[in-house]
């Protein structure tokens, strides 16, 4: 066993190595945060008064600018006045890694200032259904279509030049048509989803269904498949793979047209609590919600990537071109580069 | 090999009255495959290449012939051409005295690369052929079986194909088209990839199989020990334009084995192939261009 070195062009690291990390990928940021709130001296441009002095304007609990802080107290001293005190802090909108952890919990637990107002559990879940359902119906469409447009050549000259034109069409833009068709509920908000899930979906399915190796057509043509047969036996199983790697990149997508299609309309979901958290200056919450976020989409991807290994055992645990995020992290890279 | 020894070999064309029988025999049999004026030409950007010109040939039932010829003759045109996956500028090619139009699992094909359906188990890519021309699920799964324990996998019958070597690949790609029932059997240097072991293994793994069906096998290759160690008759091909150069019948006697590389008759065809493939013997001393890159007195030879 040759000494495995850290940098190696186009060779894999240990596994050890790789979990090692995919740690250190999450903790340096988290480190370089940790830092920033609570170092005093690389950052905190701002005081939190705590008591106020003689200063008439300044509150307890209050942020200052520091200039303004130090100003103010020459001020009161040269008067003979006493002093504001406070501590060094940073802005609001930046709240210490333990606060947001705090937040993680107690977000669940405050109830909304507003009753009426969804909690941070209703948000969340109203947000997962609208992806869902913006994202299965495009699917049930858009990869059979885009499969179609793969393997025949008049389907993929009949649509592609106009799903190639309409892409470009930014989703948000029909947001407004959306709510004059569909109301101001959810559907305006899954159409969003759809419209931008869509016309990438038919045109990246297509053009992996595209990548079918020819030789694999040709041989079940020797093996008497008819035209039928070799779309069905051959063309879908041989691009499946593939295509369920890029549906777990689009699902991705999918979560960025959600932050504007939430706004659409109504505002509903996690979208509407992260801005009402930051209305409210509750940047804990906000910091909370985000992360959140995050975490359903890696969790569905992990996910995702667990049930494909099941679903395609021949594939032995190696992705697709387009191999989602965690595959890249955890699982063995994918040598594109060097292999094609 | 000295020239001397090449001196004292027979001529290819003199027969054993054993194997002259058997060419005797096999003329006898019905033509299965015709070939008429068969032209192929690409119009590329560079103009029209002629891959092959009016290539006549005839095999009959149960022959196993050799395609040989130098890179880029048409070797592969040609076998694609008769498999359908490719269509002739000019002449025909007849199966049965049926005019091929386009692919079909009378003409069974083994590619160089490894074509085998990764998704499919080895036992299921055998019963693909079986599958496709409306065989029932248990019945093309016993007679897939039988291919998998013909191919001596039965082990493997339900591993997948990125489980298996190259040499094994080639063994299921091999029963996947024998199982679909052919006339004909056309194989593209199918076992171009392997290393030699493997190579002398799945020839003689051929020459059995071959034996035990009713199959006539085209094999392109360009191993002239391998075309005149599995051959009846070798089809030698010239090239630009590609062109039938000779056809030879090969006069090593039937059983085959790997001892008769250095009989008088192996020695004598090979010597003829190697004259029809690399022409101008004087060539192999011809100087390359190179200036010298290395110290005096470091010469390796
Ligand atoms: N699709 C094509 N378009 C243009 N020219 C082609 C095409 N296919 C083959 N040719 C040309 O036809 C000639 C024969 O090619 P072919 O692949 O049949 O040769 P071959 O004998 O199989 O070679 P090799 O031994 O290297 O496999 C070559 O000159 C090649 O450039
Ligand atoms: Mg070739």
């Amino acid at each position: 066993m040759p000494k495995s070195r850290w940098l190696t062009v186009g060779k894999e690291l240990p596994a050890n190595r790789r979990l090692l990390l995919a740690v250190l990928s999450f903790l340096i940021p988290v480190a370089i945060w940790g830092a920033v709130s609570y170092v005093p001296f690389l950052w905190h441009p701002q005081v939190r008064i705590e008591d106020p002095g003689d200063v008439l304007y300044f509150d307890a609990g209050d942020r200052v600018e520091l200039a303004l802080f130090r100003e103010e107290n020459q001020r009161m001293l040269d008067a003979g006045m006493s002093p504001a005190q406070g501590v060094r802090a940073n802005p609001v909108f930046l709240p210490a890694p333990h606060e947001v952890a705090v937040a993680f919990y107690t977000a669940f637990k405050t109830p909304p200032r507003r009753t009426g107002d969804a909690w941070l559990h209703e948000s969340l879940w109203h947000s997962i259904t609208i992806i869902f359902w913006g994202f299965t119906l495009s699917t049930l469409i858009g990869v059979p279509l885009g499969v179609m447009c793969g393997a025949f050549s008049l389907f993929s000259r009949l649509i592609e030049p106009f799903v190639e034109f309409f892409r470009y069409l930014p989703a948000p833009a029909f947001g407004a048509l959306a709510v004059a068709i569909l109301g101001i509920n959810d559907a305006p908000k899954i159409a969003i989803i759809f419209i931008g899930t869509f016309f990438q979906q038919v045109l990246i399915v297509a053009n992996t269904t595209r990548r079918v190796e020819p030789a694999l057509l040709e041989a079940a043509q020797t093996l008497g498949a008819s035209r039928a047969q070799l779309f069905t036996r051959v063309v879908v199983p041989a691009a499946i793979t593939d295509i369920y790697n890029d549906l777990r990149i689009l699902l991705g997508w999918a979560w960025t047209y959600l932050i504007v299609a939430e706004l659409i309309g109504r505002s509903s979901g996690i979208t509407f609590f992260i801005s009402q958290q930051a209305r409210y200056r509750n940047f804990d919450n906000v910091f909370a919600a985000i992360i959140m976020i995050g975490i359903i989409g890696l969790g569905t991807d992990m996910v995702l990537s667990w049930m494909g290994k099941r679903l395609f055992p021949w594939k032995t645990g190696k992705g697709g071109r387009l191999a989602g995020f965690l595959g890249r992290l955890f699982g063995p890279r994918e040598q594109t580069v060097f292999t094609r | 090999m000295t020239d001397d020894t090449f001196a004292l070999l027979p001529d290819y064309r003199k027969q054993s009255p054993e194997v002259a029988a058997r060419f005797q025999k096999i003329k006898e049999r019905e033509v299965i495959l015709r070939i008429e004026n068969l032209t192929r030409e690409f119009s590329t950007e560079q103009g029209t290449v002629t891959a092959l010109r009016d290539i006549d040939f005839q095999a009959h039932r149960r022959e196993f012939v050799c395609v040989i010829g130098p890179s880029g003759c048409g070797k592969s045109t040609f076998i694609r051409l008769l498999a359908g996956l490719d269509y002739p500028t000019a002449g025909r090619v007849l199966l049965d005295g049926i005019e091929v139009d386009g692919p079909g699992p009378d003409r069974g094909m083994v590619f160089q690369g490894y074509t085998l359906f990764p998704w499919l188990t080895v036992k299921r890519n055998v019963m693909f052929g079986l599958r496709m021309q409306g065989m029932g699920a248990t019945q093309a799964e016993r007679e897939a079986l039988q291919w998998v324990e013909l191919i001596g996998l039965d082990k493997y019958a339900e591993s997948y194909p990125a489980q298996l070597s190259g040499g094994m690949k080639q063994r299921v790609a091999i029963a996947r088209a024998l199982a679909a029932n052919p006339r004909i059997l056309l194989m593209d240097e199918p076992f171009g990839a392997l290393d030699a072991q493997t190579r002398g293994q799945m020839q003689s793994h051929l020459l059995q199989i071959w034996k035990h069906v009713d199959v006539t096998i085209l094999f392109i290759t360009h191993d002239l020990d391998e075309a005149i160690y599995l051959a009846d008759r070798i089809l030698v091909l010239k090239a630009n334009p590609g062109e039938v150069n000779e056809i030879i019948e090969v006069p090593v006697p039937r059983p085959r084995s790997p001892e008769q590389f250095v009989s008088p008759e192996f020695l004598a065809t090979r010597r003829r192939l190697e004259e029809l493939i690399h022409p101008t013997a004087g060539r192999r001393e011809e100087r390359l261009p190179i200036f010298k890159l290395t110290q005096a007195g470091d010469e390796v030879e």
